[in-house]
């Protein structure tokens, strides 16, 4: 056990962990922050995906100790009233079917934008093919990036 | 205006006026601390609501909340149904709150997420529930003013009255809960609708891009325990012994014990599949740490029944192909003197792998047993069956356990078998605590309730005028054949005939979207494909001209399916696609199914790239009779297409001595983004017809008319799923 203190959207958390405990169960199983989804836990699905210093992160790979003093930010941080732009495209575009891989798809395509504001089908094939969709919304998924893009 | 008895439905508006007596202010204890949040944008509270009936109650500020049923698994029927409600109560839909309603079998039928069927069957009850609701409202407006209900008319929410004087439905919920329950209403005429067949966002869009606690694995509650079960690690096998002197001293470990779900005596009901009733289970404070526990405990096996490997199945299902039926399944004509004449016959036999659902949040379930009662909350497409399941293995009357039904991160068919539900309940009784049951996705993937593994032999007898003049279909699968003997073909062939063979197994099969139709769609659409090229006729005109015999002069009896129908989406996709048109390089494909009561047609285009097709676009034309909700509608197709596609061409489960081959998405292939169709465009038949669900039917056509298109592309007829390992070897003609 060991005890870190966790910077996560903006706030800084103190908790006692094992520290080969990844993020993901850190954050919903200790800290209630549970918008970030397990799906396979072996960095193959994206349902974990969390922005660690502004970079798309599968948390359910990343063990506390790699946390460091790192910035972290998940879906409950990533705009105050779900308004970033890639959240309001995906509204917009009903992008949800059962909803569960979704957190993830947004966190992998906000930090593609924040990289590349105006990404071609390359660029978000690359960035999005870690995030797997069992309902297959992928289509959704693409056409709300690039209504995300030209919000910005 | 259709006017409809209420009858079938009575007793259960009588059942909740009576309860809700005068107006007394009702709310589901919903969840716990950190329920989602419950108010939409912008919308202001009521001091009070107002029980109306079943699905809805009325604030006293006008505000609405419908109850939603069925259980939610993507299928989006949490918005669709209370579309539906809202529409014959005559509400604003921007005043409408919906919220999942618990299992109650008093006040509702079929609560059930399954066959594409929560529309088709819930449409007449939620009419009758929206517009009983209107009229009460009305009644008690009337009576307010001294006035007669033929001089009122509504609009959203608003109740009028010919000398111009109007009032809120708010303002009246308190008088109306006492009227009586009309015996007759009159429902809508479909012209008139105002939210039905307008595109509406999903209910929970916004609760899901933010991350609030929607789903079953986000359940959380004060003492809480996370339970891991362990199941046998190959089909045919269960727990002997376990030591588990490691794990215990591990952090956070609480218990580890054997259990079995399902005892000697209790009678199973068809939703308790399951392969493992014996498990390991260890329970701990989180889940990481039972994770890493779990990994420690050291467990002898033993087996029961025979393992059984893919070879070996896959052999004895190719005999079972070689092998008459003793009885046909279907007959029509003289199938054996047709081929025996033949001028020509067209064989093909086409197989497809074992699949797991892959939900993809795992399986997951929340259970707080007490001497006094049952409290389950979790995703589970079927609450009814598991209520009586637990009931009877907990020994607790049905009405001592609630089930609560949380958003689920997809069904599929999976969620029918509630083993998990289950297990929550037996093990929080037997440590005496609130427990959530957590399967990794190893465990969920390895569990078995798979899609079986099936085999269908199709043949073709040509007459020396080039005319087909018999098909002969024998089926085989694990469990069950896949062939359904009543489907298209079948009434539009003189001589027909259907045999089906079924092979038994220790490993556990379980509906998986579009049971059959999945498989079926593929075989038999790619057959049609193959027939109509020997006979030198466009594949389109040829699936017409066969639709047109159906109709006009069926052969044999209980042909179910409708070919009017069923042309009508051919014809509709022909025109879309600008089909027979000719692109360089594009090559297309066509396919038609019908399954669920749904009539789908697909057009696709697929370009080879590196021996490789990207699928350039795909027309999709439906006949699902009235849309519901045209996005939530077109949201499904091109998920069902995405999926279809996936599968056929990537997917598969496979064994070695009764053992899983494969365990996690680096080793079970879903499709990823870049290899999802470019293009999607979906087109529905306008017909008026009373709606059935989408769910299934776009999945089956898609795999058929991207087969058919890479045959287009380089003349190999696609047989065995997965795809991919075929397509390897085939190039560009
Ligand atoms: S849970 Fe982390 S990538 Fe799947
Ligand atoms: S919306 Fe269901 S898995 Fe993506």
């Amino acid at each position: 056990m060991a005890t870190f203190k966790l910077k996560i959207n903006k706030k800084t958390y103190s908790l006692e962990a094992d520290p080969s405990m990844p993020l993901l169960w850190a954050l919903r199983d200790l800290l209630g922050l549970t918008g970030t989804k397990y799906g396979c836990g072996i960095a193959q699905c994206g349902a974990c995906t969390v922005h660690l210093n502004g970079e798309a992160v599968r948390s359910c790979s990343l063990p506390l100790s790699a946390v460091g003093d790192g910035e972290v930010v998940t879906i409950e941080g990533l705009s105050k009233n779900g308004d970033h732009p890639v959240q309001k495209a995906w509204e917009e575009v009903d992008v949800m079917q059962c909803g569960y891989c979704q957190a993830g798809q947004i966190m992998s395509a906000a930090a593609l934008l924040s990289k590349n504001p105006n990404p071609g089908d390359e660029d978000i094939y690359n960035a999005m093919n870690g995030n797997i969709c069992r309902c297959g919304t992928y289509l959704r998924i693409r056409e709300a990036i690039k209504k995300a893009a030209a919000m910005k | 205006m259709e006017i409809i008895k209420t009858h079938y439905n009575r007793r259960s508006f009588l059942k909740v006026s009576a309860a809700a007596g005068g107006g007394i202010m009702i709310g589901f204890n919903w969840l716990m601390s950190c329920a989602p949040s419950q108010e939409k944008a912008g919308l202001a509270m009521p001091d009070e609501w107002f029980d109306i009936n079943a699905f809805l109650k009325i604030g006293n500020n006008g505000v609405v909340t419908i109850y939603s049923p069925n259980p939610e698994i993507g299928q989006n029927v949490k918005t669709s149904m209370p579309m539906i409600v809202a529409e014959e109560l005559d509400v604003d839909w921007a005043n409408v709150l919906v919220e999942q309603a618990p299992l109650n079998t008093v006040k509702y039928t079929r609560q059930l997420a399954g066959g594409s069927q929560s529309l088709r069957q819930g449409w007449k009850s939620l009419r009758i529930a929206g517009a009983s609701a209107r009229r009460m409202l009305m009644e008690a407006a009337a009576k307010q003013w001294q006035v007669s209900v033929a001089e009122l008319t509504t609009d959203k929410g608003i109740i009028k009255h010919t000398s111009g004087k109007s009032v809120g439905y708010g303002e009246v919920a308190s008088q109306a809960v006492s009227v009586a329950v009309p015996e007759e209403i009159p429902l809508k005429d479909p012209k008139d609708f105002k939210i039905i067949g307008k595109a509406t966002k999903n209910v929970d869009g916004k609760k899901v891009i933010k991350g609030e606690p929607l789903f079953g694995l986000d359940v959380q509650r004060e003492g809480m325990l996370i339970a891991m079960i362990v199941h046998a690690p190959a089909f045919g096998m269960r727990p002997k012994s376990v030591d588990d002197s490691a794990a215990r001293s591990m952090p956070g470990i609480k218990d580890v014990f054997i259990i079995t779900t399902l005892p000697d005596g209790i009678e199973a009901q068809w939703s308790d599949v399951n392969a493992f009733k014996e498990l390991v289970v260890i329970v701990g404070d989180n889940t990481w740490n039972v994770m890493q526990a779990k990994k420690a405990l050291n467990i002898e096996w033993e087996t029961v029944s025979a393992p059984m490997s893919t070879g070996s199945y896959n052999k004895a299902l190719s005999e079972l192909l070689e092998k008459k039926a003793d009885t046909p399944a279907r007959k029509d004509g003289n199938p054996d003197e047709a081929f025996k004449k033949a001028a020509k016959v067209i064989e093909r036999t086409y197989s497809a792998p074992f699949l797991s659902h892959n939900t993809m949040e795992p399986m997951n379930f929340f259970a707080h047993v007490t001497a006094d009662g049952a409290e389950l909350i979790g995703p589970i497409q079927t609450p009814e069956f598991l209520r009586k399941t637990v009931s009877s293995v907990i020994g607790l009357p049905e009405d001592k356990v609630t089930i609560n039904m949380t958003r689920q991160g997809g069904g599929f068919g999976r969620r029918l078998y509630g083993h998990f539900g289950l297990e929550a309940a037996v093990i929080s009784k037997k440590i005496n605590a609130p427990v959530k049951v957590v399967y990794t996705r190893e465990d969920d993937m390895t569990q078995g309730t798979y899609r079986p593994a099936y085999k269908v032999k199709y043949q073709a007898a040509i007459d020396k005028n080039n005319n087909l003049v018999g098909i002969k279909i024998r089926g085989a699968g694990i469990h069950e054949s896949p062939v359904f003997a009543n489907r298209f073909p079948a009434g539009a062939v003189d001589n027909y005939l259907v045999e089906n063979h079924a092979l038994e197994s220790n490993i556990s099969t379980g509906a998986w979207r579009a049971p059959r139709s999945n498989f079926m769609a593929i075989a038999e659409q790619c057959f049609l494909d193959e027939v109509a090229e020997a006979l030198g006729k466009d594949p389109i005109d040829f699936r017409l001209e066969l639709l047109e015999r159906a109709a006009t002069n069926p052969v044999g009896q209980n042909n179910d399916y409708d070919p009017a129908r069923y042309a009508g989406v051919l014809k509709l996709v022909k025109e879309k696609s600008g089909w027979g048109e000719k692109k360089n390089g594009v090559h297309r494909g066509v396919s038609a199914y019908f399954c669920h009561n749904s009539y789908v047609a697909q057009v696709l285009d697929i370009v080879m790239k590196n021996s490789k097709p990207v699928i350039q676009k795909v027309w999709c034309a439906v006949d699902c009779g009235i849309v519901v909700n045209p996005e939530g509608a077109k949201n499904q197709l091109e998920g069902g297409i995405v999926d279809g596609l996936g599968h056929t061409l990537y997917s598969e489960m496979t064994f070695t001595d009764g053992k899983p081959d494969q365990t996690n998405f680096h080793n079970y292939k879903l499709i990823r983004n870049s290899e999802a169709p470019l293009e999607i465009e979906c087109f529905f038949v306008e017909n008026g017809v009373d709606p059935t669900g989408l769910g299934e039917p776009g999945l089956p056509p898609a795999g058929a008319a991207l087969a058919n298109a890479l045959y287009a592309a380089t003349g190999k007829r696609l047989t065995t799923q997965p795809f991919y390992k075929e397509e390897m070897t085939i190039s560009p003609m």
